[in-house]
């Protein structure tokens, strides 16, 4: 455990993916089995116990140590389990009868304990290990394990192991349990790769490649169809029938993390008897009486373990179906397009299910035209679902389903960016190797006389315009609150900088009370003073309208 | 100066305000702890006639006064960092030797804390005090180990007061620096710690651990490093970062002050590790405000465990805590029924504020 939880911390401060991965890859190849797979298991979430409740932790705290220095401890750390583990009177090192418990003696432990056995389990434990393992032990059983490294990250940590390719081992990693022994032993080429009858696999999908303006001229408009770009999330919903003649339906998302739990509601569609085995390739969005609601709206059903009955009637989820992977235990995927869109328009149609439909077409005959449709989704047939839309879609009406991003097939050609022009308010530090350079810049438009801040944006800029704004930073500050620096701004001072973003919805919880998609900056403005900076009546009128108003349109395309 | 025998020169203090008797041996005033019957400050934060100064951090030791008192190492320390005029008069004291002073018996005696570190007894008429300075009890290569003192009064820092610093064995900190130089040899490690003793501990640390590779350091710690060798601590090959080296020490470690970790100085380095050797290093939420990647929990303070220890082992029945978490280790001394409070002493562990660390203290 104390190695675990030494990788855990590392990891914590680790900043770059690649770094994380090397740390992770350096963990699989030097800890032996079982422990390794247990490791895997808790970054992957694939570990099932109840939880401890924090209130046992702060009960065994309190019959250790004096209130009055806990207090001023937990004051002074912020975090429980942190307090906690520096806190803990650990006996003496040659006093202590056991070697520390491994990740698997807790794993096995919290499995087989009783419920009134947990406390002096935990407390044999906390003994036992030092200050990170600890701290490592109790943020795993409050369920509290956060990292910074995903599902996906940890399982192309033991792809490289053995050279493997991450989605090989997603397409087996259904039929697997913790601690993994089989799947180790293929990848470091001492077995077999493990086989094995997944009803509900997830595929691969096919991606598609950003669209280059010179790419028209290398494409003729009538192969190909054209189809929303959808602001939701991609999603595989996938329905099969075990061997027991169960109905096991998964949702998954484009990296092949299970979503399953979030959405109850959904798999209750899909396990329908009339739906049958299917694999749909579809986004996920958020409908409210036929309209589809903002990313941000969408994001309050999205990273939940459960859900609740009222979180589900207000948040009420939709797929809206683009592709058709397999039907009837039939695979699809060799098919060209077009088949596969009519077998898919047909079900769709048959299943006449509320919370299912069919992604839409777009009438176009040449690129001209598809470029309006796309400038202005709204009168090409979008109507009140504009808003989120991010682009089109451009599909050779031939392609088979290719896992992968194959050349030529697919392309996403994505709305211009938003563009505003806003002052910046307050700067802070990044992290890791940014740590030297002021690059989280939080900025503001004109609201009346006054500057209210919109959003915040930490890249999109070239090194040297963050050196830029670093200087900038340096040179006019007003204030600080620990980490961050207030600048100087006024209607008479103050750096503008161009902010793009790919779409604007309403937010109670921001001062402005609205919430920007994926702003970054695309310049500095040097040669604009403050008070021309964006008024706060501009960014209403887009999200009024949807579209960019007044003096600045976005550039044709 | 001090060499006075006893009685030879009484004079009246120099004060007349803020002062607040601690015993009939100490007082605290404006300028800090101030012992009447020998005339003498201890670590004074304003010039004063005679001061006596347990070690070289630049909180505890100043420039400007008239006489000083210190040992050999202190006092070389000081000239280095302030120039050789930094008092009127200097007297060497070296541990263990007894001094008089107007009736009071002043001696000197190793805090474990930094090269040349003292903890300081006044023994007078109506009893004995100690006055820590900073020290610790780990284990420190570079220094004289800490030497218990009994006494009925001990002024003890507090820098790492609260419960929840315990720091761990400094060697199984450092194989973690060497584990990240194994697994990222492309990279370059950049170890803040403060330039006088930190710097040369970990160096040493380094020895023992076996990096037989030259260590590179900023320019800020070049004099004070050079002091140690020169006092027959063997720290191997060291040599002074250039500019034009910056770029090339990818495997490489690097040891400057904490404030460099984040300045522009260390970005020349390739993709830098930035780890900080220090006992705030403990609390992640230090760690992460000042951006390190690899915190490394090396003190050369007490930690808690130890503080609490010591206070017991002097058998003193009143303690006065000079700077650090005050509070913490007031109300523990109490639930004991020992008689402590607080000093409050402005000035203390400024450069820990400076360098967002265990700085000077
Ligand atoms: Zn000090
Ligand atoms: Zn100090």
């Amino acid at each position: 455990m104390n190695r675990f939880a030494e990788l855990l911390d590392r990891l914590a401060y680790e900043p770059s993916r690649n770094n994380k991965l090397r740390l992770l890859t350096d963990y699989f190849a030097s800890v032996p089995d079982p422990e390794r797979g247990y490791a895997l298991a808790a970054m992957t979430g694939a570990l099932s116990f109840a939880h401890a409740k924090p209130s046992i932790i702060r009960t065994l705290m309190a019959e250790r140590s004096d209130p009055v220095l806990f207090a001023m401890s937990y004051d002074y750390v912020g975090d429980l389990s942190e307090t906690v583990a520096l806190l803990w009177p650990a006996p003496q090192r040659d006093l202590r009868n056991a070697p520390p418990p491994t990740l698997a003696d807790i794993v096995h432990g919290l499995q087989a304990a009783q419920k009134q056995d947990l406390p002096l389990l935990l407390a044999s434990w906390l003994d036992e290990l030092d200050e990170t393992g600890r701290w490592a032990l109790l943020k795993l059983i409050t369920g509290a394990l956060r990292i910074g490294v995903s599902a996906r990250l940890a399982k192309t940590a033991v792809a490289l192991l053995g050279g493997k390719e991450p989605n090989e081992i997603e397409e087996v990693w259904h039929g697997l349990e913790p601690p993994y022994l089989d799947l180790f032993a293929w990848v470091e080429g001492r077995a077999h790769k493990p086989s094995f009858m997944d009803p509900a696999p997830f595929r691969t999908p096919m991606l598609a490649h950003a669209l280059d303006e010179d790419d028209f001229n290398k494409l003729d408009p009538n192969v190909f169809s054209a189809e929303w770009k959808w602001d939701g999330i991609r999603v595989q919903a996938v329905v099969g029938t075990d061997d027991e003649g169960r109905r096991v339906a998964r949702l998954y998302s484009r990296t092949g993390e299970d979503l399953s739990a979030a959405f109850p509601d959904l798999l209750a569609m899909l396990c329908e008897a009339h739906f049958g085995d299917l694999a749909i390739d579809g986004e996920l969005l958020i409908l409210r009486d036929g309209q589809v609601e903002s990313f941000a709206t969408l994001q309050q059903r999205l990273n939940r373990k459960s859900v609740s009955q009222k979180l589900i009637a207000q948040y009420p989820a939709h797929i809206r179906a683009y592709d058709l992977l397999s039907e009837n235990g039939e695979d699809l995927r060799e098919q060209p397009l077009n088949e596969r869109r009519a077998r898919l328009a047909s079900l769709v149609e048959r299943l006449a299910h509320p919370r299912l439909d069919l992604s839409p077409e777009i009438a176009f005959s040449s690129w001209e035209e598809l470029g309006c449709a796309r400038r202005d989704p709204a009168q090409a047939g979008a109507v009140q679902d504009a808003q989120a839309i991010e682009g089109v879609m451009l599909k050779h009406r031939d392609s088979p389903y290719v896992p992968g991003r194959p050349k030529g097939l697919w392309f996403k050609w994505k709305r211009d960016p938003f563009n505003i022009d806003a002052v910046l308010m307050y700067a802070q530090r990044g992290h890791g190797k940014r740590s030297s350079f002021y690059s989280d810049y939080t900025f503001g438009v004109w609201k009346g006389t006054e500057l209210v801040p919109v959003g915040k944006a930490y890249f999109g800029f070239t090194d040297e315009e963050l050196k830029e704004i670093d200087r900038y930073v340096r040179s006019h500050t007003r204030n600080r609150f620990g980490p961050v620096r207030e600048l100087d701004f006024s209607q008479q001072e103050g750096l503008v900088l161009e902010i793009a973003f790919e779409g604007l919805s309403r937010s109670p919880r921001h001062k402005s009370g609205l919430a920007m998609r994926f702003p970054r900056i695309s310049r500095i403005r040097r040669d604009k003073p403050a008070l021309e900076a964006d008024r706060i009546e501009a960014l209403e009128a887009l999200l009024e309208t949807g579209l960019r108003t007044a003096a600045k349109a976005p550039p044709s395309g | 100066m001090f060499h006075a025998r006893l009685g030879a020169k009484r004079l009246r203090p120099t004060y007349l305000s803020g002062q607040m008797a601690l015993s009939d041996l100490l007082t605290l005033t404006p300028a800090g702890l101030y012992c009447a019957a020998a005339d003498v400050h201890i670590d004074p934060v304003r010039p004063v006639p005679r001061a006596l100064i347990t070690h070289g951090h630049s909180d505890h030791a100043r420039a400007g006064h008239g006489a000083v008192l210190a040992t050999r190492e202190t006092l070389a320390i000081m000239a280095l960092r302030y120039g050789e005029a930094f008092c009127e008069t200097q007297q060497v004291v070296a541990y263990g030797e007894r001094i008089g002073l107007n009736g009071i018996e002043a001696s000197f005696h190793p805090a474990g804390h930094v090269l040349g570190s003292a903890q300081i007894r006044l023994r007078g008429p109506s009893g004995c005090v100690v006055i820590s300075g900073d020290y610790k009890r780990a284990h420190d290569p570079t220094c004289a180990s800490f030497e218990l003192l009994r006494c009925d009064a001990f002024v003890s820092e507090a820098t790492f007061g609260l419960p929840v610093f315990r720091h761990p064995d400094a060697a199984g900190e450092v194989a973690k620096l060497l584990r990240s130089c194994t697994l990222f040899p492309e990279r370059a490690h950049l170890v803040g710690a403060y330039a006088l003793g930190k710097a040369q501990r970990v160096m040493k640390l380094l020895r023992q651990a076996g990096w037989d590779r030259p260590i590179w350091i900023h320019g800020a710690m070049e004099k004070i490093t050079a002091f140690y060798q020169s006092e027959e601590v063997d720290l191997g090959d060291i040599r002074k970062v250039s500019a034009a080296d910056r770029a090339k020490l990818a495997g490489e470690i690097i040891l400057c002050p904490p404030g460099q970790l984040s300045d522009l100085w260390s970005r020349k380095f390739p993709d830098p590790v930035t780890a900080f050797a220090s006992g705030w290093m403990r609390v992640r939420a230090r760690a992460r405000q000042r951006g390190v990647e690899l915190p490394l929990v090396i003190s050369d303070h007490v930690d808690w465990d130890d503080l609490c220890a010591t206070i017991v082992e002097t058998g003193a029945s009143e303690v006065w805590v000079t700077h650090g978490a005050e509070e913490a280790i007031v109300h523990w001394c109490q639930t004991r029924g020992l008689d402590a409070r607080p000093l409050h002493i402005l000035g203390y562990g400024d450069d820990e504020v400076e360098a967002a660390g265990e700085g000077a203290a």
